[in-house]
């Protein structure tokens, strides 16, 4: 009895008493959800380009990150290690079409799947070797992001807002705006949604299927380097970043895996969900239960709706 | 090729009926009003042109689609829905128009799984394997290798699927289908994609189907050499409507079959 | 010339689908048994037979419960980690509570409990499919993670939130613990590998083992010939994980002596899952082949340090193990996505023509 009223009954209670603190955490799981999103646009945009699922851009974002300040550690200027840190994703991109994508082009997206997992391992191991696998500090100031926070004065208490969160999230929300305007009107972003359909197809029409690959993971590489410097300025950047970039599958599955809004929702869902569940009910079961409380998500969401809340649904056509 | 008259297996009472079935995709009708009977014993040919509805016929006897309109009478059963579980202990097999095979296995695994319903020794008899197991498998394995040399594929037995040319696809598609014994035997465009000798090979076996082991079956098809000398009748379907229903000879000279699918000699 | 099978008869169904129908296999798999049952406890060093061996059977097994799901069922996990952990912490809780019960009987026991979660995180299976079910399986393997930190009671309130393996003895010889030999704990886990692999071998070739790959090749034909589709997947859920949990009694018990949450994380669960993707989807012995090349990698790789005298710290080689792994993953799926399984028939067809090359 006690137990029903400490899980349907108090958090809520808790909620009311002292709303400035749930503006609190529903801000911090916005913030969260905006961080999610972006690793899923990523991983959005090489599912729709390529119809490849890439379990690699977690590390992507790592990898980008530790690149960024590796460089800057080493001397090199705040500016001209992020233009470097560009120009590595895109050789990456170029590698990755070369010699992943190129030789298994026509191959199940299973067999796909499973080869991004050996590219997260090759990341995993490159970029522990060259920048070392201790937690770095983000060169925030020297990108000329904001530092330190507002404070509002409301609901009888105090809510903090960290300014490169908001930073955060008008850069995500910018770039959602313009990948989507993009792969909807222009000539390239209609091939890219060709490529995704069939590989062959758009090759008999004439689409040059490396262009395509070097561009997508470009861009997604492009979106993995602002997603760690967002994430690298609110806490350091460490390959435990890598696990919570996992954390990104449970937000496609809510968002769809070709939408690219639905990566924004999906993620604000998740993020939310995840911050108001460990804060008012996490001291139920005990701390930490933001490490699996999103895959439970997305998985009581799986049974009521198998295709996500924006994917397309499956018709088995025999 | 065969006698146009007196069919040589008796043909029975009404084995399956389905009535006024209709079927939508969403804003697509794909069966309207459709109502006909399949005899015990009977070869009954569906046809008619390209998205008619031949297939969703199928599909609605063997349980993939559940019709939002009509009844199904199988076996003296009525029901208004089909589950695919119902169809295949009730005894109806099927073969697709894309060969449904399992590809990575062989073709004796393909058809002994056939014989899974028939199968009984349960999980730790399987773990175990020697014994009672065991004496299943070899006793299924008889019945399945009756099949492989009815149907002439012995060489091919421990051949993947998955390699094999598409005609001898087709047969092993319907050795899997033969060995769940079946009362009702739904064919989905069985001579698809062969020639004339191919056709000929799978004719011969429907039709020694239909004699030997006394399967009542029913088989989408577009060639009408091959409809009307296997079949006992015909039904014509048309943008989902059934347009004729009676004997080859009958359909045949039907004013609404030639405008809608048969044509004229020119 | 060498693998012919020509002039080898069968007069009966039975003798064709024995395990070994071809004489040459059987000579084989007798001689690999001799080997690993009598040469190697007699010969072999205590590093090859604790570092290697021992870790190779356990991993094998661990392989062969994923591979029994994802590779003849279809049903991609990444939950193996966790059932590991199950079956590791339900031994431990059992060996409390039972202590004079006989240790192999607590290890199949905790098979059992692991078989069960395998069940509750497969019930999703019903409705969620593919690349869905895969992260309904990281559900499973995340919270499973968190219980085996979060629930004290599991690992008997130890400070360090970790379990220490009890010494047991097995017929007066120490099997566990500090003073088991290398020897006793190799030969115990071999056993339950080869017993284990034959009762697997039993599934796959029978109904149950083709019931498992019409569910992975077109559920739409499977149910159409009456296999029940849910049944099916559970049973295939309840056997793998039974498999991964002895899998994981034994890594702890009888190699490791102690574990703690970390051991069974999802890197343990991406190990198994590279296992089965090199050593061969859907096969029995590829199971082995993988285990073997990724528990060998890292031993291969420090050999290599030494032989060639290559100044290398072993984080820098732990390294390269992540960047090797990699790359053969990448490089398996291009050249040969059946794994090293195929790979070894192909020699076998090799030497069944030679010197003929085709």
């Amino acid at each position: 009895m006690h137990l029903l009223y400490q899980i349907f009954i108090d958090p809520f209670v808790q909620m009311g008493s002292a709303p400035d603190l749930l503006v609190q955490t529903l801000w911090e799981g916005l913030v969260a959800g905006v961080l999610y999103a972006l690793i899923a646009l990523g991983f959005v945009l090489i599912f729709k380009a390529s119809g490849v699922f890439n379990f690699a851009q977690g590390i992507m974002v790592v990898f980008s990150a530790l690149t960024l300040v590796g460089l800057y550690e080493h001397g090199v200027p705040a500016f001209l290690a992020l233009a470097i840190t560009v120009g590595v994703m895109f050789v990456l991109a170029l590698a990755v079409e070369r010699f992943v994508l190129r030789p298994l082009v026509n191959q199940a997206e299973i067999i796909l799947f499973m080869a991004t997992f050996g590219l997260t391992y090759i990341l995993i191991g490159a970029g522990e070797m060259i920048f070392g696998g201790d937690p770095k500090v983000m060169i925030t100031d020297q990108l000329l992001l904001p530092t330190g926070s507002y404070t509002i004065k409301m609901l009888g208490g105090f809510v903090q807002m960290q300014k490169i969160d908001i930073a955060a999230a008008i850069i995500a929300s910018l770039m959602v705006a313009s990948l989507a305007v993009f792969f909807q009107k222009t000539r390239v972003g209609r091939a890219l949604r060709a490529v995704a359909d069939s590989h062959r197809a758009a090759l008999s029409v004439g689409i040059s299927l490396e262009y395509i690959w070097v561009t997508v993971w470009f861009a997604a590489g492009i979106v993995a380097l602002a997603t760690g410097i967002m994430w690298g300025a609110r806490s350091n950047v460490s390959f435990a970043l890598e696990i919570i970039a996992l954390k990104a599958l449970p937000v496609l599955i809510l968002g769809g895996f070709t939408s690219i809004p639905g990566a924004i929702i999906g993620g604000v869902i998740i993020g939310v969900g995840e911050k108001l569940g460990e804060f008012y009910w996490g001291p139920l079961f005990g701390s930490g239960i933001e490490s699996w409380l999103a895959y439970v998500i997305a998985l009581v969401f799986l049974l009521f709706r198998p295709q996500g809340l924006f994917g397309e649904r499956i018709i088995e056509r025999i | 090729m065969r006698a146009p008259s007196g069919p040589d297996v008796a043909v029975g009472d009404v084995l399956l009926s389905v009535e006024n079935v209709s079927l939508s995709f969403g804003g697509v009708k794909a069966v309207s009003d459709v109502s006909f009977d399949i005899r015990k014993g009977e070869i009954r040919a569906i046809i008619g042109p390209n998205g008619a509805g031949k297939t969703s016929m199928l599909n609605i006897i063997n349980g993939f689609y559940q019709p939002q309109q009509g009844r199904i009478n199988f076996k003296g059963e009525t029901r208004s829905k089909m589950r695919p579980h119902d169809a295949a202990y009730g005894g109806i097999a099927r073969t697709f128009q894309n060969v449904a095979l399992f590809r990575g296995m062989t073709v004796l695994d393909n058809i002994m799984a056939g014989r899974t319903l028939k199968m009984h020794k349960n999980f730790f008899w399987q773990l175990l394997r020697f014994g009672p197991a065991l004496t299943e498998e070899v006793e299924h394995r008889h019945r399945v290798e009756q099949i492989i040399d009815f149907l002439k594929i012995q060489e091919i037995r421990r051949t993947p699927v998955g390699r094999l040319p598409y005609g001898l696809q087709k047969r092993v598609e319907l050795g899997r289908a033969l060995a769940t014994e079946p009362d009702l035997l739904l064919l989905d465009e069985p001579m698809a994609g062969m020639n004339i000798e191919e056709k000929e090979d799978m004719s011969r076996f429907v039709l020694d189907v239909n004699d030997h082991y006394g399967t009542t079956i029913a088989l989408i098809e577009h060639d009408m050499g091959v409809v009307m000398d296997l079949s006992d009748r015909v039904v014509v379907l048309d943008h989902g409507i059934k347009i004729a229903d009676g004997t080859p000879d009958e359909i045949k000279t039907d004013r609404g079959v030639i405008d809608a699918y048969l044509g004229v000699a020119h | 010339m060498f693998y012919r099978e020509a002039g080898q008869y069968k007069t009966s169904y039975q003798a064709d689908q024995a395990l070994f129908p071809i004489l040459q296999d059987q000579i084989g798999i007798f001689l690999i048994l001799a080997i690993a049952f009598i040469l190697v406890p007699l010969t072999a060093s205590d590093f090859v037979i604790d570092s290697v061996l021992t870790p190779i059977m356990i991993f094998s097994l661990a392989a062969i419960g994923l591979n029994l799901l994802t590779g003849y069922t279809g049903l991609l996990s990444l939950g193996t980690g966790g059932f590991m952990g199950v079956g590791a912490f339900a031994c431990y809780k059992l060996s409390t509570f039972f202590p004079g019960i006989n240790i192999i009987v607590l290890v199949v026991c905790s098979g059992f409990f692991a078989a069960a979660a395998g069940i509750l995180f497969g019930l999703p299976s019903l409705r969620i499919k593919g690349f869905y079910l895969a992260v309904a399986t990281l559900a499973s393997q995340f919270f499973l993670s968190w219980c085996f930190i979060r629930i004290p009671w599991l690992y008997n309130y130890n400070v360090s939130a970790s379990i220490e393996v009890p010494a047991r003895t097995l017929f007066g010889i120490q099997v566990t613990g500090p003073n088991a030999t290398p020897v006793t704990r190799y030969l115990i886990v071999l056993t339950i590998v080869a017993v284990m692999t034959l009762l697997a071998s039993n599934l796959i070739r029978g109904r149950i083992g083709r019931t498992w790959m019409a569910v992975r090749d077109m559920d739409i034909a499977a149910e159409l010939i009456g296999i029940k589709l849910y049944p099916t997947k559970l049973l295939a859920f309840a056997v793998s994980s039974f498999y991964c949990g002895v899998a994981g009694a034994l890594l702890v018990f009888l190699w490791l002596g102690n574990a703690e949450s970390e051991s069974f994380s999802i890197n343990q669960s991406f190990l198994v899952l590279f296992m089965v993707i090199i050593g061969g989807l859907g096969s029995l012995t590829g199971s082995f082949f993988g285990a073997a090349l990724i528990i060998g990698l890292p031993i291969l790789l420090r050999m290599g340090r030494t032989a060639f005298d290559i100044s290398v710290t072993s984080a820098t080689l732990e390294h390269i193990n992540f960047i090797t792994l990699g790359i053969l993953i990448v490089f398996f799926l291009i050249v040969e996505p059946n794994g090293l399984a195929r790979l070894w028939q192909i020699g076998k067809q090799k030497l069944r023509v030679w010197p003929f090359p085709y």
